[in-house]
C-alpha cells in the first residue's frame, strides 16, 4: 500500500486540483469573476431563500383549454358551414357535457357536410388519432367529440406557449437572471431572484393579454342588453366604464381585427394627457383595420381585452395607416403593463398561482452570514476534536475534509447546482460525517496495532477492512439521498444535491486521498510505531 | 501529546445481557411517542396544510397579543403566532381565503402589511409564503413517500446484502428512529414543513450508517468466530465499534450544535430534529437492532442451517442463500 505509482499520484491530485479551483470563483467578486475565462466561471448559485427573490409555482386549468378548443371548433363549423360554398343549413349547435352537436336541414346533405368538417379536424398523436371524432346519429344529427388525445395535445402546445410568453413578459419587466420551468402536465415555476414584491409580476402573468376590436351592434335594444340578451350575430360583452351607466354592452360577434395581427404596443398619452396605449397592426391587420374603418364611419367600435369591453370610442376617420389608440381610463402603471402583455403575446390559458414564497433580501443576507458562521465554527470543532483524538492522522483528516468542502463546492460549480439555506445544513452534515470514514480506519487501525500488527501492516489492514464499510454505509446512505432528490420539492431538493455530491466526494478524500498522504509520510519516515 | 480517548480501549459492555429491559423501554418511549402524535397531532406548517405564513421583523421587541388583536381586526381569518428566540421576529400563519383565486392571497398579505405598517412602524415581510391546499396535499403525500421508499429501499439493499434478519432488525430500527422523532415534534410543537422531512430522510441516512457498520462487523465476526454464542459475538462486535459510534456521533453533534446556536431561526427545527435523530439512531444500533438480531435468530451457523430450515421462512431463503462469500468451511 506504501506505493502509490506518479500516475496514482497524478490521477488523485488532479481532479481534487480541479474541483478546488472551480470552487475559487465562488468566493470572488462579481467583478473579478467577469474578467476570468469563460470556463473559470462555476460558480454556485444561491438560491431564492439565500439571495432573496419569488418564487411562483403556477398551476393551468386544463378545462380551461378543452373548453376554449371547443368553442373555437364551434365557430369553425358554424363558419364552414353557414358561410362556406356552397351553404349547408344546420340547426344552432349545442356544446352539451363537452361535445357539439347540431341538425342538417336537408337529410341528403349530412354526408357533404361530414365531408366539410373532417379536414378541421387535425392528427394526435402516433395512432393515426385525430383530435376530434365526427359521427353522424340519428341520420340527420353530427355529433363532434373531442378526443383525449387532442386535449392532451393541445394542452402540452399551450404549456409550450405559455412558458415561453411568460419568459418574454418577465424579461420585458427588466429582471435578471429569472429561472421559468415546466414542472409536471400543466405547471410552471418562476423564480426570480432579487424580487421582493411579485404583485406586479402576477398581475402580468394573470394577464391572459387577448386582443379583439369589434363592432358595437347599436341595433340591439338597450333594455334587453341590460338583462344580458342580444340579438342573432351579436353577444353581450362587460363593461365597466360604460358611460351610460350600463356595465354591459352588445357587439358584433365577428371580430374586426385581433391580437395576432398586432406587431408592437406601447404605452402614450393622449391629447387630454390621459395614459393611452399605442398599438400597429401587421399589413394584413391593418387593411382590415382600414377596410372596417371605412364602412363605418360613426359607428362605435369596442375594444375588448380578454372578453371584457375597454372602451367603445367612435370611428370619426377612417383608421388607415395600421396603428390605433386604445384608451379605457388607464394610469401610466396599468396601460403600461396591457403594452407589456400585448407585446409579448397572448397566454392561451389562465393560470392560478398555487404555491408563493417571497424571501426579502435582509432575511437571506441574514442566513449566509449565519450559515457561515455555523460552518466555520463547525469546521473548527471538528477538527480541534480530531486533532485531539488523533493526533497527526486527525490533522490528515482535516486536510482531507477542507479539500472535500472546496471540492463540493466546485462540483456544484460545475453542475451549475444551487445552494440553498438547507444545502448549508446539508454541509455541515457533510463535515461531520466526512471524518466518519477517517474515525472508521483510525480506529479500526488502532485495532490492528493492539492485535499486534506492525505499523504497516496496520495501516494497510485498516484501510482495507474500513473501506468495505464505509463503501456500504455510503450506498444506504446515497439511496435515501437518491430519493429526497427524485421525490422531493425546494428544500428538500436542495439538500438532497449537497448531501450526494458529500458522499460522492468525502469516500474519496477520506479514504483514497488520506491514503495516499499517510502511505506517503510513512515511506518517508519510516515509524516503527505511530501515535494514534 | 496524550491523545484524548472517549472510549478506553478494550471495552467489554455487556449489551445484549439488558436487552430485555432495552426492548421494554424502547416499547414504552415508542407507545409515547405515538399517542403524543396521535393525541396532540403535529404543528404543521404552511407547506403541509396550505395557507399564508408571514414572517414580520420589528424593530424592536413586541407583544404577540397587540399583533393578534390588529390582525384580528382585519377579518382574514384565524390567526396563529408563534415568536422566534429574539422576539423581534413573529410568524403569523393566517388560513388561504377560500374564494378569489390568484390574487386573494396577495391581498390578504397587502391588507396585513398596510395594517401592521400603522400599528408598528418599522415592520417589514421578512418573507412569506402562501401555500394553497391543492399543492400542500401534493407535498404531503410525496413527503411520505419519501420517507416509506427511504426505508424500504434501505431495508431491502441490507436484506439482499446480508441475511433476512439484518434487513428486519434494520427496518425495525429505522421505523423507531421515525417514530420518535414524529414523537419529539407532537411534543414540543415545534412547526413540521418540508425541511423537517428532509431532516427525517438524514436521520435515516446516518441511522443506517451506524447501523451499517456494525452489522458488517457482525457479519466478519460471524465468519472469524463460527463456534461462539451469539449473544457474545455481537456484544464483542458492539464493543470493538463502540470507539468509532461514539467518535463520529460526537463529531456530527459538534458540528449540528453549531448550526442550532448560530445558524439562524429558520433552520432551528430542522437542526433539532438531527440533533435528536442522531441520538435516537446511535440508541437504536446499539441496543435495538443489534439485540433484536439475536431474538431473530441468526447465528453463526445460519447459512449452513439455512438449507434445512427453509420451511420456516418461505421464499427469503433462496435469496440470502448465494451470498456466503465462502464462508461456508
Amino acid at each position: 500500500m506504501l506505493n502509490f505509482s506518479r500516475w496514482a499520484i497524478f490521477a488523485i491530485i488532479l481532479p481534487l486540483a480541479i474541483g478546488v479551483l472551480c470552487a475559487i470563483p465562488s468566493f470572488l467578486p462579481d467583478a473579478t469573476v467577469a474578467h476570468l475565462p469563460r470556463f473559470m466561471q462555476t460558480r454556485v448559485n444561491l438560491g431564492l431563500d439565500l439571495s432573496g427573490g419569488s418564487h411562483l409555482l403556477l398551476e393551468a386549468s386544463t378545462q380551461d383549454v378543452a373548453k376554449q378548443r371547443l368553442t373555437n371548433m364551434e365557430e369553425q363549423v358554424r363558419t364552414e358551414l353557414r358561410r362556406g360554398d356552397p351553404k349547408i343549413a344546420i340547426g344552432d349547435i349545442s356544446a352539451r357535457d363537452g361535445k357539439l352537436s347540431f341538425m342538417v336541414r336537408d337529410p341528403a346533405q349530412v354526408d357533404a357536410a361530414v365531408e366539410r368538417i373532417r379536414p378541421l379536424t387535425q392528427g394526435a398523436g402516433l395512432t393515426g388519432q385525430r383530435d376530434f371524432n365526427v359521427e353522424v346519429v340519428n341520420s340527420s344529427t353530427i355529433v363532434i367529440t373531442p378526443t383525449e388525445a387532442g386535449i392532451k395535445n393541445a394542452v402540452k402546445s399551450a404549456m409550450e406557449v405559455s412558458t415561453e410568453v411568460i419568459r418574454r413578459r418577465i424579461d420585458e419587466m427588466g429582471t435578471r437572471e429569472p429561472t421559468i420551468q415546466q414542472q409536471g402536465d400543466n405547471r410552471i415555476v418562476v423564480q426570480v431572484p432579487g424580487l421582493q414584491d411579485p404583485k406586479a409580476l402576477k398581475a402580468l402573468l394573470g394577464q391572459t393579454a387577448k386582443l379583439e376590436f369589434k363592432l358595437v351592434d347599436t341595433t340591439a335594444n338597450p333594455s334587453e342588453v341590460a338583462q344580458g340578451r342580444a340579438p342573432v350575430g351579436s353577444e353581450v360583452l362587460p363593461y365597466v366604464n360604460n358611460p351610460s351607466g350600463v356595465p354591459f354592452i352588445a357587439v358584433k360577434r365577428q371580430v374586426m381585427v385581433s391580437g395576432e395581427d398586432l406587431t408592437d404596443a406601447t404605452q402614450g398619452y393622449d391629447q387630454s394627457n390621459q395614459a393611452i396605449v399605442n398599438i400597429r397592426f401587421n399589413s394584413s391587420g391593418g387593411r382590415k383595420f382600414g377596410q372596417v374603418t371605412s364602412q363605418n364611419v360613426n359607428r362605435p367600435f369596442a375594444i375588448i381585452l380578454d372578453g371584457k369591453v375597454l372602451s367603445a370610442p367612435n370611428i370619426n376617420e377612417p383608421i388607415l395607416g395600421g396603428s390605433a389608440q386604445v384608451s379605457g381610463s388607464f394610469t401610466v402603471e396599468s396601460a403600461n403593463q396591457l403594452a407589456i402583455a400585448l407585446r409579448s403575446g397572448k397566454l392561451p390559458v389562465n393560470f392560478v398561482v398555487v404555491e408563493e414564497r417571497t424571501v426579502g433580501p435582509g432575511l437571506g443576507a441574514d442566513s449566509i452570514r449565519a450559515g457561515l458562521i455555523a460552518s466555520v465554527v463547525a469546521v473548527v470543532a471538528v477538527a480541534v476534536f480530531m486533532f485531539v483524538s488523533y493526533g497527526r492522522f486527525g490533522m490528515y483528516a482535516n486536510l482531507a475534509v477542507a479539500i472535500n468542502v472546496l471540492v463540493i463546492l466546485g462540483v456544484m460549480g460545475i453542475l451549475g447546482a444551487t445552494l440553498t439555506l438547507p444545502g448549508i445544513a446539508g454541509f455541515v452534515l457533510t463535515i461531520g460525517t466526512a471524518v466518519d470514514a477517517n474515525v472508521l480506519i483510525y480506529e479500526r487501525i488502532r485495532e490492528e496495532r493492539r492485535r499486534g500488527r506492525n505499523v504497516v501492516a496496520a495501516i494497510e489492514h485498516g484501510y482495507k477492512e474500513a473501506s468495505r464499510t464505509i463503501f456500504e454505509a455510503n450506498v444506504t446512505h446515497a439511496i435515501a439521498g437518491g430519493i429526497m432528490l427524485a421525490l422531493g420539492s425546494g428544500p428538500v431538493k436542495g439538500f438532497a444535491i449537497v448531501l450526494l455530491i458529500g458522499i460522492a466526494t468525502s469516500v474519496f478524500t477520506a479514504v483514497t486521498f488520506t491514503r495516499m498522504v499517510v502511505a506517503n509520510w510513512v515511506r518517508r519516515t519510516r515509524p516503527t510505531d505511530i501515535h494514534i | 501529546m496524550k491523545l484524548l480517548k472517549l472510549v478506553p480501549d478494550n471495552t467489554n459492555i455487556g449489551f445484549v445481557a439488558i436487552r430485555k429491559w432495552a426492548f421494554a423501554l424502547t416499547a414504552l418511549l415508542t407507545v409515547l411517542a405515538v399517542g403524543a402524535t396521535a393525541h396532540k397531532g403535529l404543528n404543521l406548517g404552511v407547506d403541509f396544510v396550505g395557507g399564508l405564513m408571514i414572517e414580520a421583523k420589528f424593530p424592536q421587541a413586541v407583544d404577540t397579543d397587540k399583533v393578534r388583536s390588529t390582525i384580528g381586526r382585519l377579518g382574514v381569518g384565524e390567526s396563529s403566532l408563534q415568536q422566534f428566540g429574539d422576539a423581534n421576529t413573529v410568524q403569523i400563519r393566517l388560513p388561504l381565503p377560500e374564494q378569489g383565486g390568484a390574487g386573494a392571497a396577495n391581498a390578504v398579505v397587502e391588507k396585513t402589511r398596510k395594517a401592521m405598517t400603522a400599528q408598528f412602524p418599522g415592520v417589514t415581510f421578512s418573507r412569506y409564503d402562501t401555500v394553497s391546499g391543492k399543492v400542500s396535499g401534493e407535498l404531503i403525500q410525496n413527503g411520505v413517500l419519501a420517507v416509506v421508499l427511504a426505508i424500504l429501499g434501505i431495508a431491502v439493499f441490507s436484506w439482499f446484502r446480508y441475511e433476512w434478519q439484518f434487513g428486519v432488525s434494520t427496518f425495525v430500527a429505522i421505523v423507531h428512529d421515525v417514530l420518535m422523532t414524529l414523537g419529539f415534534f407532537a411534543i414540543t410543537q415545534l412547526e413540521f414543513d418540508l425541511n423537517i422531512i428532509a431532516a427525517v430522510l438524514t436521520i435515516v441516512g446516518y441511522s443506517i450508517n451506524d447501523k451499517m457498520v456494525i452489522d458488517d462487523r457482525i457479519r466478519e465476526n460471524m465468519r472469524k468466530y463460527r463456534k461462539m454464542d451469539m449473544k457474545a459475538l455481537i456484544d464483542l462486535s458492539v464493543n470493538e465499534t463502540l470507539p468509532r459510534t461514539v467518535m463520529t456521533s460526537v463529531t456530527i453533534l459538534l458540528a449540528l450544535g453549531a448550526l442550532l446556536l448560530l445558524g439562524g431561526h429558520v433552520l432551528r427545527g430542522f437542526t433539532a430534529a438531527m440533533m435528536l435523530g442522531i441520538i435516537v439512531g446511535t440508541y437504536s444500533s446499539v441496543y435495538v437492532s443489534s439485540s433484536l438480531l439475536i431474538s431473530l435468530g441468526l447465528t453463526p451457523q445460519t447459512s449452513e442451517k439455512k438449507a434445512t430450515r427453509k420451511g420456516d421462512y418461505a421464499g427469503t431463503a433462496e435469496r440470502v442463500g448465494p451470498r456466503d462469500d465462502g464462508a461456508k468451511p
